[in-house]
């Protein structure tokens, strides 16, 4: 079991590393400087600029204190907004965006079980065929289709909720919705094949035949056994949850960090895009890293076999 | 006691209308129904899905307005026409005008164009990569496959998007660009799809009958392994598809991907949500065609993948 854990834990550290180089080789890939502007500075001004940034040092060195810095969680600072550090910027946005996205990831979970449960107990029935339309439909419409649906529907023609922003708790509502469409009709996808297998398995034949009623053995037994899959698919979910977000808050004009993301891509701030991306990595690959050992806690199977986990 | 037996006062079923047949050895030998190529068989179940076959319809609809729809307009995507701005669907513009009057019809399925060149080349690149890769994994097994299969895991944890972002942000913005992004990550999926079908036909006889007739390992592979490999390979190729048209809306949506004038749904939906409480037909358009053709394609993808399990056989 500890070697599994170690195993999934190096495999991060590996991920990690990858991505941090190659972010920094291809920011500095870039033909020319990034500090050069349209206004004519003086060259003791560009060299004092090169030495605030550490851009005149060699390459090989300004890598060594790149890793040095991110080793103690400094991600630098921004070159377009001067002297504020990127981990300022990020501690400013991210809070709206982790709201939204808890908020949006519960919802899912719940939303998709539920589907999920109820197409399976209702296999080739009235209430499974509408839960799959529904959810291929969830998957079909992409979330910048999604957003501005339920925004003019929603806020603009019934006003039934704020049209903008990230405020009331009513605000979370159209965001969310329009954030998880495509994770919970994967999740009710998921629960539903996984579920229909486990409801035909033997031990589900012996619930029944000592008696117990629907609910329960749905609850007690089929639930536990069909939830594997899902819990593989959590650390996926951050990644939709992130991506997604991107769009959301344009959309909804939510001040988070995937706004400012794109902004920033846009803006070709490079120290600001190499600290957020390393910051999206590490959330990605430590919710990933989450979600595997919460796989030992769901499937005792692993935890006695926990030698290969390959593939 | 059969005489006792209480029939039906109106039922007929007196012993005599009953005859013996016995057992015909022939009729045990003969066969019912008629006899299927696992091709004919998965066609027949696939067309037998309801929801599948629509989706093929819609995919073939699309791709055909997609070609053939800007070549019989009077009008083009790019030419502006600013007395005619902001126009509602109507006889002249079908889908109506956008801000500079470009007529929304043919800009509309010139985003298809893009999307599904985009969808369609994506998929084949991971396809290429991907069977190669997946194959030398499969049959050769062992510590090459140990290695190969460590290098994609360590790509595989790398976030997609952010890679994607991150070399549009070095490369200029076009369709190559993208495209180059996607495949980059992209093929790891294939190629593990491959490598588990390779591993599991590897040792049928055909493939050893191969060998010992002196075939080499590549032409095992790609002359008898993967053609029987193709069903899972088919079904995620379909279902890459919608992936990659999503990703490219996505970043044209983002203003990163395909620049104007250039029609992208990605960057027509962004006009359009801007537009939305006034002309609600700029965002309509392009939001419907972008949902439709990913609803096809996933649903042809699931029958796909129905049609080819064997557990699923009625």
């Amino acid at each position: 079991m500890i070697r599994y854990v170690l195993n999934k834990f190096i495999f991060m550290l590996i991920s990690l590393f990858a991505l941090v180089t190659a972010t920094f080789v291809l920011m500095n890939a870039v033909p020319g400087s990034p500090l050069r502007e349209e206004k004519a500075t003086t060259a003791q001004i560009q060299k004092n600029m090169e030495a605030y940034y550490g851009l005149d040092k060699p390459l090989v060195q300004q890598y060594g204190v790149y890793l040095e810095k991110l080793a103690h969680f400094d991600l630098g600072i921004s070159m377009k907004q001067r002297f504020r550090s990127v981990n300022q910027t990020i501690a400013q946005s991210f809070g709206y965006s982790l709201r939204l996205g808890i908020v949006s990831m519960i919802t899912s979970v719940l939303a998709g079980c539920a589907l999920g449960i109820i197409a399976a107990m209702r296999h080739r029935k009235l209430l499974d065929n509408l839960a799959m339309i529904l959810a291929v439909a969830g998957l079909a419409v992409p979330s910048m289709v999604m957003a501005p649906l339920l925004q003019y529907l929603f806020a603009v023609k019934i006003r039934a909720f704020p049209v903008t922003g990230l405020h009331g708790p009513l605000d979370y509502v159209l965001p969310a919705i329009a954030l998880s469409s495509v994770s919970i009709a994967f999740i009710a996808r998921l629960i539903r094949s996984t579920m229909i297998e486990v409801l035909s398995a033997d031990f589900i034949k012996t619930a029944k035949a000592k008696g117990l009623p629907g609910h329960l053995i749905v609850w007690r037994h089929a639930l536990r056994n069909s939830m594997l899959p899902v819990v593989t698919y959590l650390g996926y979910l951050t990644a939709n949850v992130i991506t997604g977000s991107v769009i959301i808050e344009q959309i909804f004009a939510i001040p988070g960090m995937g706004k400012f993301f794109v902004q920033c891509v846009i803006d070709r701030d490079y120290p600001l895009i190499m600290g957020t991306t390393i910051f999206y990595a590490i959330l990605l690959l430590a919710s990933r890293f989450l979600a595997d050992i919460a796989y030992l806690f769901v499937d005792p199977r692993i935890r006695i076999s926990a030698g290969r986990m390959g593939g | 006691m059969p005489s006792e037996l209480n029939l039906n006062a109106d039922s007929d079923a007196s012993p005599d209308r009953f005859r013996k047949i016995g057992r015909d050895p022939k009729r045990a030998e003969r066969i019912a129904r008629k006899s299927l190529s696992a091709w004919q068989d998965i066609r027949y179940r696939l067309f037998a899905n309801k929801l599948a076959l629509f989706g093929m319809y819609l995919m073939v609809a699309v791709v055909l307005f997609a070609i053939f729809a800007p070549l019989f307009s009077h009008y083009n995507y790019f030419s502006n026409d600013l007395d005619r701005t902001n126009q509602a669907p109507g006889f002249r513009h079908w889908f109506g005008t956008d801000d500079l009057g470009r007529d929304m019809y043919v800009r509309t399925w010139k985003g298809a164009q893009i999307s599904l060149f985009v969808g369609v080349v994506a998929a084949l690149i991971d396809l290429a990569i991907g069977i190669v890769y997946g194959g030398i994994m499969g049959y050769f097994g062992g510590k090459t496959d140990e290695i190969m299969n460590r290098i994609a895991e360590v790509l595989y944890a790398i976030p997609y998007l952010l890679v994607v972002i991150l070399l549009l942000v070095v490369m200029p913005p076009s369709l190559t660009t993208i495209i180059v992004a996607m495949s980059i990550t992209g093929w790891i999926n294939m190629a593990w799809i491959v490598r588990g079908q390779i591993m599991q036909l590897k040792n049928e006889e055909y493939a050893l009958a191969s060998r010992a007739l002196g075939a080499g390992p590549f032409r095992i592979l790609f002359r008898h392994l993967i053609p029987n490999a193709m069903g899972p390979i088919l079904v995620t190729l379909t279902l890459t598809v919608p992936g990659a048209m999503f990703t490219e809306a996505f970043l044209s949506f983002l203003g990163l991907g395909v620049q104007s004038p250039i029609a992208s749904w990605g960057t027509m939906i962004n006009d359009g949500v801007k537009a939305m409480t006034v002309y609600p037909w700029r965002l309509l358009f392009p939001a419907l065609l972008l949902s439709l053709t990913m609803f096809a394609f996933n649903v042809f993808g699931d029958g796909l993948r129905d049609a080819f399990d064997p557990k699923l056989k009625k």
